[in-house]
Parts: structure tokens; C-alpha cells; sequence
């Protein structure tokens, strides 16, 4: 009798569990399509050639709004990252003009220990400039940005160790503009169809849709350096978009190569650590009764 | 338990020291000698990967706060440089906040293991409840430590949580404002979170201690439940166990480690990537997984009762579910400890670890819709489980026959 009643009431619970996901899907944003990167999984790397256009298109586009201010120029000649020479590094922040109070004139020339400078002074200058919306800081938004994976797929994230959910983000709000309010735009509480607010942008993947950032890459916009005996990278938004998330990656994550190396290492050790510690634990039990 | 003692002092000094602070002594006794069951499961081990948890919390707390700077400027931004300019530091600050998650999983398994073999019952209440007290105070400890970084979700747990103690009649607000320093969320209360962070676990440590204490005066409890009768149910301490555990702990590094060096936030929310601003509220602010069972009870009052209102009831039912655990030791009165030998006990016990876990999803979903009744059915069964079932059980239930002794047990299961 309890054996049913239990056998029942568990059922009952697993069902609402299964059934909830169904009721949440259909008001959750449009499916993010994961991306092939090369830093994901256990022996990912950065791709050196794609943080080094990635780190072109933050420049020439991204940089005009967006600040970078836990970034130095000096991480830029970092091993891991875009690994740019050190005298790239040098001639590169001295394009840039910094604020030091002790300088004549109260600006220098930027040298490689200087963070990456910010493109407005203050939070106002860039609201101001902005429409009165605030380009966010670009240092650890990758990782302050994610994907939502609906029951139960999100449970194979904790084995896959899938930690990409913000390029995969980036790469889709990149992708997800629209001219106009497309017909697959969800429609208000009462009804009513979406309306833009002015000055606003549609976006697919942007939560609320209505995105105070204009597009910011078009097809052919930058163009990248083909050194010789190199086939051309595509110069398409798609694939701006993939090496600037992945630039964006690494600025958020900038030891992740060092990481996951020391990692593998780690986990050989401790799976062969534990099956010496399991032969030492069934010596020492053999010949007792337990 | 001196009786278990069987050092002899060695050397001169040893003599010498043994007169004067048995040192050597009481350590021969309860970290070697001491008598242990022979049948504990692999559950029972457990125990000692807490004690490691807690040891790799306070090691890499203690290098993290070196680098740490408690100032709503600069709390942020000083995490990020302990990521990228600390050597070792993303390793470091890696373990200690998957650290934190390892813990309660650990503690929970413990918890559970506890309950199902009836491990709080006499004589070991004493030992039961110093268990739920640590698991308090390892509540408060990581609940102020996720304040430390200052993230959205930082700011935001800190405002949500601090503000239940508001709804606690004439003491709420004075309280409120004690715990936040000020009116709002802000730079007193991150200092006196970073303050109160670095202070808890060595009270956790002290009764840790204390409950290892109340431990070697009963004993260990066993998968049987029946008591040791005599020197054949026990082995020494070590090196059996400390092997066994040793085992345990290794295996348990596998995943800690699966965490740390491949998905470090992903035990984490992404909005805690995002410095707190008290302007901008997150979508939903949902706090750290091992919070949630309680964060869905706390939710899943929205009614009032009577003269009680629905904030305040919340709180009652959510002080309500770990005061319980409290009184445990004397809601479930069978004298069988052991789930192993009570066929009706066993169910309800699944039962509750499926209500359980539900609670934990509940609580990480929004609070519209479906989610609202299953909450309340849920948080109902979990107070049902322990006000009416466990005593109920213990009239109607008819336990199977117990082995007479451990070493019994132990003979009959390798024979059969």
C-alpha cells in the first residue's frame, strides 16, 4: 500500500518536473546556435591568428564605445593570448595619449605597463554620447554574458564543462539585427504588436529585443592582413564577429590556455593517485570481514 | 577513552612530555587507535572530506585575502587581479569558490547519510546537533563570502537576504540596519561581511572539533545501527580508516578538480561578472545552488495567516526547515537506526531526497506560474515529512529483525 502511494507521489513529482520546462519555453528568447571555438574543451587554445583579428575589430569598431579597463597594453605581448612582439606592443601604445598628472600637460604617450584607455572620461560622457544608454566595459563581459540551455541539457553542461555561453552570445547578438521589427517579434501583454522605441535597435537574441546599440559590423567593414602563403579569411559579420568573441574571451579569461594545461596534468595525477590509493586500501583491508 | 590506549612513551622526551601535556598520548588514541566499526560504507567517509573542505577553505581564504581589498570601489576590480596578476591566482581563487559548492555537496551527502542510517539518535543527539550547527554557521560563512566579489548577484543576495531579517516583528529593522551597516547595501556591509567571512570558519573549526568530540565518546554509528558489543565489530582507526579515507578524499578531488581547471564559473552566474549597481536590478537574482531548497521555502510563502503577514510567515518557515533538523533526534523515535531495517522508513526517506532535490530546482525558477503550487506542495511535504511521518512511522512500522551483533552482520554478508 505505501509502496504505491510513494510509487505514485514520486511519479506526480517527476512529471511537474519534465512538464515545467514545456510551459517556460515558450516565452524564453530565440535558440542561441553554439559556436566551434577553438578554447573550448579540455585542451582548448586560443587561436592566435583570430585573437589578432579579433583585437583589429575591437580596435577600429569596438573600442570607439566600449572600454577595456582591466586590460593592459602589455598583456597584449602575453603568451596564450594574441602574443603580438613586444615592439608591436611598445609602438602600439605609444599611438595612444594617457592622463598622468605628473606628465607636462597632465597626458604622455602610453607605454605597455598602462591599462587600455577608456574612450570617455566619465559614466556621463558616455551615456551622453550614447543616447543615454551606457556601452558596457568589454574586460569580463564574456563571461558576464551567457546562454540558457532549457531542462535537461544544461545538466550535460557539468560534464562538458561548456564555458562558452558568452562568445556563443556575443556571436548571436552580432548576427540577431534586424531593419525593421521582423514578424516573428513577440507581441505585447495586451496584444498589441512590438513597437521600437526611437533610437532603439531590434535584435533577435538581446533580452527585450529593443537594443540601444546600433549594428555595429557590416560585411567587407574591416579588412584583415593576408600575410603571404595564407588563405584570406572571409571578411563577413559572421566572422568578425566570431574572432572578436573570441578576443573578447580572452581579455575576460586571459590565463585559460595556462589552465587548462595545468588542469589535464592535475586530473591524470589525481585518476592515477586514486588507483594507487585504491591497491594500498585493498591491501591493507585484505583478510578482514566488513 | 584512555582504555584504548595502548602508548608506551618511547624516548625520554616523550616521557617527559606524556607527564606533562599528553599530547602524543591523545593523539595515539583518537587518531589512531580508536575503534572503529568495521562495516562503515563509503558514505561514512565523508566525514573526512569535510574536514579537508573546510582545511582548503581556510588555506586558500587566508593567500586570498592578502590580495583582497574590501571596498565597494575596489572589491571587484581587486578579484579580477587576483585572477590575472596573482601568481597562481586563478588557480587559487578557482578552488576556493568551487570550494565552497564541493562543501555543501559534501555536507549534504553527509547530512543525508545521517538521516538514513539514523545517526542522530541516542546516545549521539549531542553529536546530531553540533552537525546542524556547523551547517548553519557554514550557511552564513559562504552566503557572506559570495558578498565579496561584488558582483550584481553579490550585491543583490546581500540586499534580498539582509532584508528578511526586516520582517521579524519590533527587532527587524534595528537588525536590518545593524546587518547592513547603513540603510542600504553598501561599504559598511561589505567590510563587515569581509570581516565576519574570515572570523566564522575558525568557530567552524572549533566546533567541528567539538563534534569530532562528541563523536569518539559514542562512537561511530554503523550501516547495521546496532551497537559494538565487542573488540571483534571495531578496527583501529588507522591505518584501516585513515587509508579508506585517504581514498575517499582523492576520489573526491577528481571532480573539485574537473571544476576548477575547466568550468570555474559555472557554478556561478554570469551576472556576478557584472560589478553591483543598486540602480539595476538582475532578471532574477537567484542565490548559490546550495541555497536554493531553503531560498524555494522562503519563496513559497506568499500568504498570510491570521494576523501574521506573508513576509514574516515566509521567514518562519524558512528559520522553520533548519530549526527542525534541531529536533530531529526526538521526532523520529524508533529505536532502529539503521533505514537498512525499516521497509516503510525507507520509501519516505527516497521520498524526501526526491522532494528534496525538487525544492532545490524550484527554488532557481521564477516565482510565476506552475512553479508557485509546486513550491508550496513541496515545502509542505518537507515540514509534513518530519512533523508527521517520522513520528507516525515510529508507532505503525514494523522494523525487520536486526543482526545481533556487526561482526555478525559482516559474516553473513560475505557467506551469502
Amino acid at each position: 500500500m505505501f509502496n504505491t502511494k510513494t510509487i505514485l507521489a514520486t511519479v506526480a513529482v517527476l512529471a511537474g518536473l519534465a512538464g515545467m520546462p514545456a510551459t517556460q519555453a515558450a516565452e524564453e528568447a530565440p535558440h542561441i546556435e553554439k559556436q566551434s571555438w577553438s578554447f573550448a574543451g579540455i585542451f582548448g587554445t586560443y587561436d592566435q591568428n583570430q585573437l589578432q583579428r579579433g583585437f583589429q575589430v575591437f580596435r577600429e569598431v569596438c573600442s570607439s564605445c566600449h572600454s577595456a579597463r582591466l586590460i593592459s597594453f602589455r598583456n597584449l605581448a602575453e603568451e596564450g593570448g594574441p602574443a603580438f612582439s613586444e615592439e608591436q606592443v611598445k609602438a602600439l601604445a605609444a599611438e595612444y595619449e594617457v592622463a598622468d598628472p605628473t606628465a607636462d600637460g597632465g597626458t604622455r604617450k602610453a607605454v605597455p605597463a598602462d591599462r587600455w584607455p577608456s574612450p570617455f572620461a566619465t559614466e556621463q560622457d558616455a551615456r551622453d554620447a550614447n543616447g543615454g544608454a551606457l556601452p558596457p566595459d568589454f574586460s569580463v563581459l564574456a563571461k558576464a554574458r551567457g546562454v540558457h540551455d532549457a531542462f535537461p541539457f544544461w545538466i550535460f553542461n557539468y560534464f562538458t564543462g561548456y564555458s562558452e555561453g558568452g562568445p556563443d552570445y556575443i556571436h548571436a547578438l552580432m548576427n540577431g539585427y534586424h531593419d525593421e521589427v521582423p514578424e516573428s517579434a513577440p507581441h505585447n501583454a495586451d496584444g498589441t504588436p512590438f513597437e521600437l522605441p526611437e533610437g532603439k535597435h531590434y535584435n533577435d537574441y538581446f533580452p527585450g529585443h529593443a537594443l540601444g546599440m546600433a549594428k555595429p559590423l557590416q560585411d567587407g567593414q574591416i579588412t584583415y592582413d593576408v600575410a603571404e602563403g595564407e588563405t584570406a579569411v572571409p571578411l563577413t559579420v559572421d566572422q568578425y564577429s566570431k574572432d572578436v568573441a573570441a578576443y573578447m574571451m580572452w581579455m575576460a579569461e586571459p590565463g585559460l590556455v595556462s589552465r587548462k594545461q595545468t588542469g589535464f596534468g592535475v586530473l591524470l595525477f589525481l585518476v592515477l593517485f586514486a588507483g594507487l590509493m585504491y591497491g594500498t586500501k585493498r591491501k591493507i583491508w585484505s583478510g578482514i570481514e566488513h | 577513552m584512555s582504555e584504548h590506549s595502548t602508548y608506551t612513551p618511547g624516548s625520554g622526551i616523550e616521557k617527559w612530555l606524556d607527564e606533562r601535556l599528553p599530547i602524543i598520548r591523545f593523539s595515539k588514541e583518537h587518531l589512531m587507535d580508536f575503534p572503529t566499526p568495521k562495516n562503515l560504507n563509503y558514505w561514512w567517509t565523508f566525514g573526512a572530506i569535510l574536514v579537508m573542505c573546510l582545511l582548503v577553505q581556510i588555506v586558500t581564504g587566508v593567500i586570498l585575502a592578502m590580495h583582497y581589498t574590501p571596498n565597494i570601489a575596489l572589491a571587484f576590480d581587486s578579484v579580477e587581479h587576483i585572477r590575472r596578476d596573482v601568481n597562481g591566482g586563478r588557480i587559487i581563487q578557482a578552488t576556493h569558490a568551487v570550494g565552497a559548492s564541493m562543501f555543501f555537496a559534501a555536507v549534504y551527502v553527509h547530512i543525508f547519510r545521517g538521516m538514513y542510517f539514523g545517526s542522530y539518535k541516542a546516545p549521539r543527539e549531542i553529536l546530531w546537533i553540533l552537525g546542524v550547527l556547523i551547517f548553519v554557521l557554514m550557511m552564513a560563512t559562504a552566503f557572506m563570502g559570495y558578498v565579496l566579489p561584488w558582483g550584481q548577484m553579490s550585491g543583490w543576495a546581500a540586499t534580498v537576504i539582509t532584508n528578511i531579517f526586516a520582517a521579524i516583528p519590533v527587532v527587524g529593522t534595528p537588525l536590518l540596519e545593524l546587518l547592513r551597516g547603513g540603510f542600504s547595501v553598501g561599504n559598511p556591509t561589505l567590510n563587515r561581511f569581509f570581516s565576519l567571512h574570515y572570523l566564522l570558519p575558525f568557530v567552524i573549526a572549533a566546533v567541528v572539533a567539538l563534534h569530532i568530540w562528541a563523536l569518539h565518546v559514542p562512537g561511530n554509528n554503523n550501516p547495521t545501527g546496532v551497537d559494538v558489543k565487542d573488540s571483534r565489530d571495531t578496527l583501529p582507526f588507522h591505518p584501516y580508516y585513515t587509508m579508506k579515507d585517504l581514498f575517499g578524499m582523492v576520489l573526491f578531488m577528481i571532480p573539485f578538480a574537473w571544476f576548477i581547471f575547466f568550468a570555474p564559473d559555472i557554478l556561478g552566474h554570469p551576472d556576478n561578472y557584472i560589478q553591483f549597481n543598486s540602480q539595476v536590478t538582475p532578471a532574477h537574482i537567484v542565490p548559490e545552488w546550495y541555497f536554493l531548497p531553503f531560498y524555494a521555502i522562503l519563496r513559497a510563502i506568499d500568504f498570510n495567516l491570521l494576523f501574521i503577514d506573508s513576509k514574516l510567515l515566509g521567514v518562519i518557515f524558512f528559520g522553520g526547515s533548519i530549526v527542525i533538523l534541531f529536533l530531529l533526534p526526538w521526532l523520529d523515535t524508533s529505536k532502529v537506526r539503521s533505514g537498512n531495517f525499516r521497509p516503510m522508513f525507507k520509501w519516505f526517506y527516497w521520498l524526501f531526497v526526491i522532494n528534496f532535490v525538487a525544492l532545490t530546482y524550484l527554488g532557481a525558477q521564477p516565482a510565476d506560474g506552475i512553479y508557485v503550487l509546486l513550491s508550496k506542495i513541496c515545502t509542505a511535504y518537507y515540514f509534513i515529512h518530519f512533523v508527521v511521518i517520522l513520528p507516525l512511522l515510529s508507532r505503525i512500522e514494523k522494523p525487520r529483525p536486526l543482526p545481533t551483533s556487526i561482526s555478525e552482520s559482516v559474516l553473513a554478508k560475505s557467506h551469502a
